[in-house]
C-alpha cells in the first residue's frame, strides 16, 4: 500500500510538473542510468570501466548539481535488445530516470532509444557505432557522442585506399551496427574508385571465424575489412593472423578497433594497423591527466568510449547547472548551444540530428620497438577535422532536419 | 487387510456425505479462485505492472506447455518457435498497419502459431519420446534461422517500437494499468481454455494416452488425432502468450525464438510441478522473479548458476515440483 501511495504521489507530482514550468529538477534528484554490456562480447570496451568513468564525472560535481543529488543506476543489457529496452522502461516507469548513457551494442541502443523517445527522456550514446542512430533512426531524445561507423569508415578506409588497396572484402557482424558499417565502408570505397568484391555476415556474437576468414582469403580481395567490434574483432583478427592472411599479401583493416583490443592482441599481431579513433589517452596534458585518474581506479588505460561517457556526462551536468532543469529538451537545447571543450574534444558541437561532431584521429599501431610502455600503443598520424569526418547534414535522412 | 479397511470406511460414509464432501471441496476451490482473482486484480497497485504482465505472459506460456507435457506426456523442445511466431506476426502487423486494432494483431499472431503448430504437430507426433523432442527442436531451429534472415523481423535488432495501440479502438493500451487488465483477461481466457480441456472427456483420454498408449489404442481411440489436437491447442496458447508479450514490451526479438526459451519453459513447468494446474504458474513466477531481481542486483552474472542450482535441488528433493510437493503434503496431512 505504501508503494501505491508513493506511485500515486509520484503520478500526481509528475502531472503537476508537466503542467507547471519545466525549469526544475524532477524528484529533486538527477537520475542517471548506465546501460552496457557488463559480462559479454563488449564488456572490455565499456562495461564496468565506463561506469567508473560515469562515476568520476558525478564525483567531479561533488555528487550534486545546484544542491540536487545525482543518483546513478546501472544494469547489464547482455547485448540483448529486449533486456535493454525492458531495463530502460523499468527505469523510466519506476525510478523516473532522467538520462541514460553507456549504450553500447547498436541493436540494444536502437530498442532502448525508442523507449527513451517515447518517454521523453534523454540518451547520451557513447558506446554504439551505428551511424544510422543519427540518420534514419535519429530522434530528438538522443545524442551520439563518441564516434560512429561513418567517421571510422571515412578515416580508416580512406587511408587504406590511399596506400593502394582497391578490391575489398567485408566481414560484417549481422546486426544494426554491422549493417551501418558495411554501408558506410562501401560508400567510401566506391567513391574513391575501389570495389567491394564480396561480403559475408557472421552472427553476433561469434567465436569461430575460420570459415569466414577462409571465404575472405579465397575472394581474391586486396583488403579484408572487419565490420565488427569488441571480442568479435579480436577473435576474427586473431584467426586471420593464424591463417597467415597478412603474409599472403592481403591487407587487414579493422574498422572498429579500441585501445583494449590492441592491448589484448598485443603489438606483435597488430603492429602497423591503421585505425581511426575519437580520442587517445596520450594526446595532450589534459587527456593524460584524466587517463591517469582513470587508470588508478580501473587498472587499465581508458579507450575512447569511457572517455566519451565522462565527457558526455560532464556536459550534461553542466547543462543542468546552467538551465536549472533536468527536462530532456531543455537540457538538449542547452547542450547544443554550448561547444564541447574538455579532455575529450575541442570545439565539439552537437548538430540538430544529435551528432556530436568533433575531430577524429587517424592512428597507427606502434611496433614493439617503438612502444615505451604497456599502454603506449598508438601514434597519431593525422587529425581529421570533425566536419570532414562525420556525415554531412546534406546527406542525412534524419527527420529532424528541415527538408529541402 | 487394507482393502477391507477401505471397504469398512466406505461403508460408514453415507452417499450424501460423499456428495457433501465433494460440494465442500468445490466450495473451497471456488473461494480459492476468487481470492486468487482478487489478488491478481489488486496486484498492480503494489507491484510494477510491466513486471506483472511479463509474469502473466510467461505463466500462460508455461501453462500451455504443461498441457502438452503434463497431460499428454509429450515433451516438446521447440515451443520457442510458437512464442516467437506469435510475437513477430503480431509485431509486424501492428507496426506496418497502423489502423489495425491491437486485438486483431494478437489474434493474427495466435492464428499464425496455431498453423505452425499444426505443421509441427503433423510431422512430430509420428515419433515418440526423445525422437519427438528432437524433431520439435530441429523444426524450431529452422524457424529460428528464418527469423534471423527474414527482412521483416529485423534480425538481431529485433522488431522495435511496436505500437501498443487501442483495444477495440477505445481503450488506450499505452497506459500500463489498462494494459495490465487486458493481459490479465487474456491470461484468464487461456487458463480457462486449458482447464476446460483438462477436465473434459477429451482431457481424460489424453491422460489415458499418457499413462498407456497401447491400451488407449486398443480401446479404439484415435491416439494420433488426440495428440495432434493437444499439440495445436498448446501451440495456439503459446502464440497467444507471445503475441501479448510483444504488445506489452513493444518489441519482438530473437531471444523468444532461441532454443534457450524452449528450455526455460521446461524449467518453469518442472520447477512448479508438471501435470498440476498451478505448477507452471508458480514455476513461471519463480523463474521470472529471480531473473528480474537478480539481474538488477550484484548477483547479475550468477542468475543462470542460481537457477541451475534450484533446478538440481528440485529434481533431487521434490521431483514432483513445488506445487506437486505441496499437494502431496496436503494429501498426507489433511
Amino acid at each position: 500500500m505504501k508503494v501505491f501511495q508513493k506511485t500515486a504521489c509520484a503520478m500526481l507530482a509528475s502531472s503537476l510538473i508537466a503542467g507547471a514550468a519545466q525549469a526544475q529538477i524532477s524528484d529533486d534528484e538527477i537520475r542517471i542510468g548506465y546501460l552496457a554490456d557488463m559480462s559479454g562480447t563488449y564488456r572490455d570496451l565499456s562495461g564496468p570501466g565506463g561506469l567508473e568513468a560515469l562515476k568520476m564525472a558525478v564525483e567531479d560535481f561533488g555528487g550534486q548539481v545546484n544542491g540536487k543529488k545525482i543518483v546513478v543506476f546501472s544494469a547489464d543489457d547482455l547485448n540483448k535488445p529486449d533486456v535493454g529496452a525492458n531495463t530502460v522502461r523499468q527505469w523510466v516507469d519506476e525510478r523516473n530516470v532522467d538520462m541514460v548513457t553507456g549504450m553500447v551494442a547498436s541493436s540494444v541502443v536502437l530498442a532502448a532509444s525508442k523507449v527513451v523517445e517515447q518517454s521523453g527522456k534523454l540518451a547520451l550514446i557513447s558506446g554504439a557505432a551505428a551511424s544510422s542512430l543519427t540518420n534514419e533512426y535519429c530522434s530528438p531524445n538522443h545524442i551520439h557522442w563518441t564516434y560512429d561507423s561513418y567517421a571510422l569508415a571515412n578515416g580508416t578506409a580512406k587511408s587504406v585506399l590511399a596506400s593502394g588497396g582497391k578490391n575489398w572484402f567485408i566481414l560484417t557482424a549481422d546486426y544494426a551496427f554491422g549493417h551501418a558499417m558495411e554501408k558506410d565502408i562501401t560508400k567510401v570505397v566506391q567513391s574513391d574508385g575501389g570495389k567491394v568484391v564480396g561480403t559475408v555476415r557472421h552472427p553476433f556474437p561469434s567465436s569461430d571465424f575460420s570459415s569466414y576468414i577462409l571465404q575472405a582469403q579465397g575472394s581474391g580481395a586486396d583488403v579484408i575489412a572487419f565490420a565488427n567490434a569488441g571480442a568479435d574483432t579480436v577473435n576474427s583478427l586473431m584467426t586471420a593472423s593464424q591463417f597467415g592472411v597478412a603474409q599472403s599479401g592481403q591487407k587487414l583493416a579493422g574498422m572498429v578497433v579500441f585501445l583494449n583490443d590492441i592491448h589484448a592482441m598485443g603489438l606483435d599481431v597488430t603492429q602497423g594497423l591503421m585505425l581511426t579513433t575519437g580520442w587517445y589517452w596520450d594526446m595532450n596534458d589534459e587527456s593524460r591527466a584524466w587517463a591517469q585518474r582513470y587508470y588508478k581506479r580501473v587498472g587499465k588505460m581508458p579507450g575512447m568510449v569511457p572517455a566519451g561517457i565522462y565527457s558526455a556526462t560532464t556536459n550534461y551536468l553542466n547543462a543542468i547547472k546552467a538551465t536549472g532543469s533536468d527536462e530532456a529538451q531543455a537540457v538538449r537545447t542547452q547542450m547544443m548551444a554550448t561547444p564541447v571543450n574538455d579532455m575529450f574534444a575541442k570545439n565539439g558541437k552537437i548538430r540538430a540530428d544529435g551528432r556530436m561532431v568533433h575531430d577524429m584521429y587517424l592512428a597507427q599501431v606502434k611496433t614493439p620497438a617503438e612502444s615505451k610502455g604497456e599502454w603506449d600503443l598508438y601514434k597519431i598520424v593525422s587529425t581529421i577535422p570533425g566536419d570532414e569526418a562525420y556525415r554531412p547534414l546534406s546527406e542525412s535522412a534524419c527527420k529532424l532536419l528541415p527538408k529541402g | 487387510m487394507t482393502s477391507l479397511e477401505i471397504k469398512q470406511g466406505a461403508g460408514v460414509l453415507q452417499p450424501n456425505a460423499v456428495q457433501e464432501r465433494r460440494q465442500a471441496a468445490a466450495r473451497r476451490k471456488r473461494w480459492f479462485y476468487l481470492v486468487l482473482m482478487g489478488v491478481a486484480l489488486l496486484a498492480p497497485l503494489a507491484v510494477y505492472p510491466v513486471f506483472l504482465m511479463k509474469l502473466l505472459c510467461f505463466a500462460l506460456f508455461a501453462c500451455a506447455f504443461n498441457l502438452l507435457l503434463g497431460y499428454a506426456g509429450l515433451l516438446s523442445f521447440g515451443h520457442a518457435a510458437f512464442l516467437a511466431s506469435g510475437g513477430y506476426v503480431t509485431g509486424y502487423l501492428l507496426s506496418t498497419y497502423s489502423g489495425l486494432g491491437t486485438e486483431l494483431g494478437i489474434l493474427a499472431g495466435t492464428l499464425a502459431s496455431t498453423a505452425l503448430g499444426l505443421v509441427f504437430g503433423l510431422l512430430a507426433i509420428r515419433r515418440q519420446g526423445i525422437y519427438f523432442a528432437m524433431i520439435t527442436l530441429a523444426l524450431a531451429q529452422l524457424v529460428f534461422f528464418i527469423f534471423v534472415q527474414a527482412p521483416f523481423t529485423g534480425g538481431e535488432n529485433g522488431l522495435q517500437g511496436v505500437p501498443r495501440g487501442h483495444l477495440f479502438g477505445v481503450f488506450d493500451l499505452n497506459n500500463n494499468l489498462t494494459l495490465y487488465y487486458v493481459v490479465l483477461a487474456v491470461f484468464v481466457f487461456g487458463f480457462a481454455v486449458i482447464q476446460r480441456t483438462i477436465h473434459s472427456p477429451y482431457g481424460q483420454v489424453l491422460k489415458a494416452i499418457r499413462e498407456n498408449e497401447p491400451r488407449a489404442i486398443s480401446l479404439g481411440y484415435n491416439v494420433e488425432a488426440h495428440k495432434l489436437l493437444a499439440f495445436v491447442i498448446s501451440a495456439a496458447l503459446t502464440g497467444l502468450a507471445g503475441a501479448t508479450k510483444t504488445v506489452v514490451f513493444q518489441l519482438a526479438s530473437l531471444t523468444d525464438a532461441h532454443w534457450h526459451m524452449s528450455g526455460e519453459v521446461i524449467l518453469m513447468t518442472l520447477l512448479g510441478g508438471v501435470g498440476t494446474v498451478f505448477g507452471p504458474l508458480v514455476g513461471a513466477g519463480i523463474v521470472v522473479t529471480l531473473q528480474s531481481y537478480l539481474s538488477n542486483g550484484p548477483l547479475g552474472e550468477w542468475v543462470h548458476v542460481i537457477l541451475g542450482l534450484i533446478f538440481v535441488i528440485c529434481v533431487l528433493l521434490f521431483r514432483v515440483g513445488i506445487v506437486g510437493w505441496v499437494l502431496k503434503l496436503a494429501r498426507r496431512n489433511f
